[in-house]
């Protein structure tokens, strides 16, 4: 071999070692990844003391609504549920409803009736039409429910976690169901804010422990990772629980959740589109995305295992 | 005194210095602010950071702050690809200097007190500075527009193997001052909704308002404008690529037209998005393909050229294919800037596409949160590639030599490439796994983006402490660099 071959091999070989040495290091480097969530981990049963069958009273009156604080009027008094509806209290709805046939199992899915949105033919519009709409998908690993066929249950130890994997219709029907309705999305804002321009419902910054979002190092993050788990319905109320202490979060008038834990289905349409906001922000996003005015929004039989609601009546 | 005056004139009158300085600005405000947000804020550095820097931040203010921090850090590159077409194209001497003073104090300006309003107390005077800024900014686009005017009898080109007109016009001058002037108006075009929405503190990011059906048309001019400019960018960085590899010949010939054509297309598909948003998105795409051809060829020129003149040295007349592709991959640094236009295409482009093909069967699925992640990925990466290609660039520039040019090269290569990768498979993983089991891939595509992108920035830390070591020397790199006026050759240049 001539020397400039040698070199050439020499050269290529201390290229390769180079190229081996990144990709170790860059594997050695993923392998510091959280691993694979477990998903049956004990889930852990705490009593926030917090009852999720009341409801606040909110008052009619001007706030300040969205990021740019536009002044608008909720023109009379309404309430709202304290906290998310729980996985019991949905368990026991869905028992009532299917007993009254206001709902159906279809398949691997508990569908209803909606009536339809108005169509207009739109770029990207996807047509609502008039019939069964999907409520909740029963063979979603992250539903926290369980059916026997007949029976409708919890999985142990979620019975007071919010409700999620529902889709707004399923929302709905629950809050019809109820002698309620879904909130609009300024009467969410005017129950998580109040009055004043605060960012979060509680005030005007964000602590780990005000709120269940992502990587806030909860005692259920700790258990299922940085996405984390649901918390109890009124969890962050300034209790401490096994050690970790929490800050009492509740909105001007009384709500718990308002930040965090799951996005909350709202009523309102968006005409030509067909998304349903999300509002509060959710135990999968960071911090920033629990101020009030944070908008997210899926279509109407979106699931997920970080979305749930509330009622308003 | 004279030291400090020389070093002074080096780093703010030299090409290669006001490009070192430009570098290091955005370097230094990257490795700051980064801190901020993703892992390091959820490790609790950005509390640390914040307290450190004496930031005052305010929830309501987070989306103005963010423009205030990418426009800041967006006038930096423009200022950079200004430097190096000042110098590499042909101009008189007082307009290089005139257009780099201008756009030198306009985007330090505009960094320096953006960042100050933005983050450190709304202090409107330093909001009218960072706008003061931006206007300097703007008026060196105007000097340059004017300085790089191409039907000039002086500017006609002399070798005929420069893409030219019949008259003699030439095309790649053309090219930079179409860029140029379609640039300027882009600029207004986002400057009109920014003077409204600023001026009332309604400040959003574009991805807040993608799934608002009917859009305000100064919305839709934010996000015309927002494209427009990152694609304008990466044009001028094409043109400045190919210059630098004196791109000529036949495929010079095809690309140049193709390129002005495609600028036009593209740049008057994005203004159309006000009046007929819904045939913008095909005028885009129409004058996004003759851009990518032009690339595409300029692409293959350099890897000739880069892989031929390797050959050549080591006096290698007929090589195979194993061989032509050692002596490509000889020169990580040349290789890289052209490589990286290649890699773009599949982690911005392809994703690009896709998403625009399955936007209602697959995207719309998702929730506007998810949605709006991709969205952002997507444009990070494109970022992210042109500032990888600057860097390899300046590399070339500065002359990085030996192992130290391999190591360069290929860090900044593997280790960037490595990191998109990981950011493009997180912006598109509902695709792949769902919300419940997509904690391992999140884990490991952050780590693995952020330690990649932690990578690239050692290595420029690396370049920038080489550079400043340089600095100390009497007579070091910058003593020459001082004196340079043209970064071309002048075999290229008389040909012009």
């Amino acid at each position: 071999m001539s020397a400039s071959g040698k070199l050439q091999t020499a050269n290529c070989k201390r290229r390769m070692g180079t190229a081996f040495f990144l990709v170790m290091l860059i594997v050695l480097l993923a392998g510091c990844a959280t691993p694979i969530r477990n998903s049956q981990f004990a889930i852990r049963n705490f009593d926030t003391g917090i009852d999720p069958e009341a409801w606040a009273q909110i008052p009619a009156g001007t706030f300040h609504f969205g990021q740019h604080d536009e002044m608008v009027t909720i023109a009379a008094p309404y309430e709202m549920m304290v906290t998310d509806v729980t996985n019991a209290q949905y368990a026991r709805y869905l028992n009532a409803a299917l007993a009254g046939g206001a709902v159906k199992v279809d398949g691997d899915s508990v569908v209803g009736y909606y009536p339809g949105d108005v169509f207009h033919g739109h770029k990207h519009e996807v047509e609502i039409t008039a019939g069964d709409w999907l409520h909740v998908p029963l063979t979603d690993p992250s539903l926290r429910l369980m059916f026997d066929g007949t029976i409708f249950g919890v999985k142990p130890g979620y019975e007071s976690h919010p409700m999620t994997v529902v889709t707004w219709f399923g929302a709905k029907a629950y809050c019809e169901f109820s002698g309620g309705r879904l909130p609009s999305e300024a009467e969410w804002e005017r129950a998580a804010r109040g009055d004043d321009e605060r960012p979060f419902p509680w005030g005007d910054e964000i602590a780990l422990n005000n709120a269940n979002f992502y990587a806030s190092r909860d005692p259920f993050e700790a258990a299922a990772g940085k996405q984390g788990d649901t918390t109890p319905a009124g969890f962050y109320n300034g209790k401490t629980y096994d050690g970790y202490r929490t800050l009492d979060s509740a909105s001007p008038y009384g709500l718990y959740d308002m930040a965090g834990n799951v996005w909350q289905w709202v009523s309102d349409l968006t005409e030509g589109i067909h998304d349903r906001p999300l509002k509060g922000g959710s135990k999968g996003v960071y911090g920033y995305n629990l101020r009030i005015w944070t908008r997210n929004a899926a279509r109407p039989d979106y699931t997920s295992p970080s979305v749930g609601f509330r009622c308003a009546r | 005194m004279k030291a400090l005056t020389d070093r002074f004139n080096y780093l703010f009158r030299s090409t290669k210095g006001l490009i070192l300085v430009a570098i290091a600005l955005i370097a230094i405000v990257t490795a700051a602010f980064g801190m901020l947000s993703g892992p390091l804020k959820e490790w609790g550095i950005s509390d640390v950071a914040i307290r450190l820097y004496g930031m005052k931040l305010v929830e309501a203010e987070r989306e103005a702050r963010i423009i205030l921090l990418y426009h800041t850090i967006a006038m930096s590159v423009v200022a950079i690809e200004t430097y190096l077409i000042t110098a590499l194209v042909r101009m008189k001497p007082q307009q290089q200097a005139n257009i780099n003073a201008t756009i030198t104090v306009g985007y330090i300006t505009s960094l320096v007190f953006g960042l100050a309003f933005g983050y450190f107390g709304r202090n409107f005077v330093f909001h009218g500075l960072f706008i003061t800024g931006q206007a300097l900014v703007f008026f060196a686009g105007l000097q340059l527009a004017v300085a790089l005017w191409p039907w000039r009898k002086a500017y006609h080109v002399a070798d005929p193997a420069y893409a030219h007109t019949r008259g003699g016009v030439d095309l790649e001058r053309v090219a930079f001052f179409t860029m140029a002037v379609v640039m300027l108006i882009s600029a207004i075009f986002g400057a009109v909704p920014g003077s409204l929405y600023g001026q009332g503190h309604e400040t959003f990011l574009a991805e807040e308002i993608v799934r608002v059906p009917f859009k305000a048309p100064l919305q839709l001019a934010v996000i015309g404008h927002l494209h427009i400019m990152l694609e304008l960018i990466a044009v001028a960085l094409t043109l400045i690529v190919g210059r630098w590899f004196d791109f000529k010949g036949k495929l010079h010939k095809w690309a140049m037209p193709l390129m002005i054509v495609g600028t036009l297309i593209v740049a008057g598909g994005v203004w159309a998005v006000v009046p007929f948003e819904p045939i913008a998105h095909m005028i885009i795409n129409i004058g996004s393909f003759p851009t990518l051809i032009a690339s595409a060829l300029l692409v293959w020129f350099g890897w000739r050229k880069i892989a031929a003149a390797r050959l050549a040295e080591r006096g290698i007349e007929k090589a195979g294919f194993g061989r032509w592709l050692g002596a490509l991959l000889h020169d990580p640094v040349k290789f890289g800037m052209l490589w990286q236009m290649v890699y773009m295409n599949a982690v911005v482009t392809a994703v690009g596409i896709f998403m625009a093909i399955r936007l209602d069967e697959a995207i719309r699925t998702w929730s506007l949160r998810d949605e709006q992640v991709g969205l952002t990925g997507h444009w990070h990466i494109l970022s992210g590639i042109i500032a990888t290609i600057i860097l390899l660039l300046y590399a070339d520039m500065a002359g990085l030599k030996g192992r130290a040019r391999q190591w360069f090269g290929w860090v900044v290569i593997i280790a960037s490439d490595v990191a998109f990768a990981a950011v493009t498979l997180f912006e598109t993983k509902r695709l792949y796994v769902s919300e419940a089991g997509q904690q391992p891939l999140v884990d490991i595509s952050m780590i693995i983006s952020d330690a990649g992108l932690a990578t690239v920035l050692v290595a420029v830390a690396a370049l920038m402490v080489w550079r400043l070591i340089d600095l100390f020397r009497r007579n070091g790199r910058w003593a020459k660099e001082a004196k340079e006026t043209n970064l071309e050759d002048g075999g290229a240049e008389a040909g012009r």
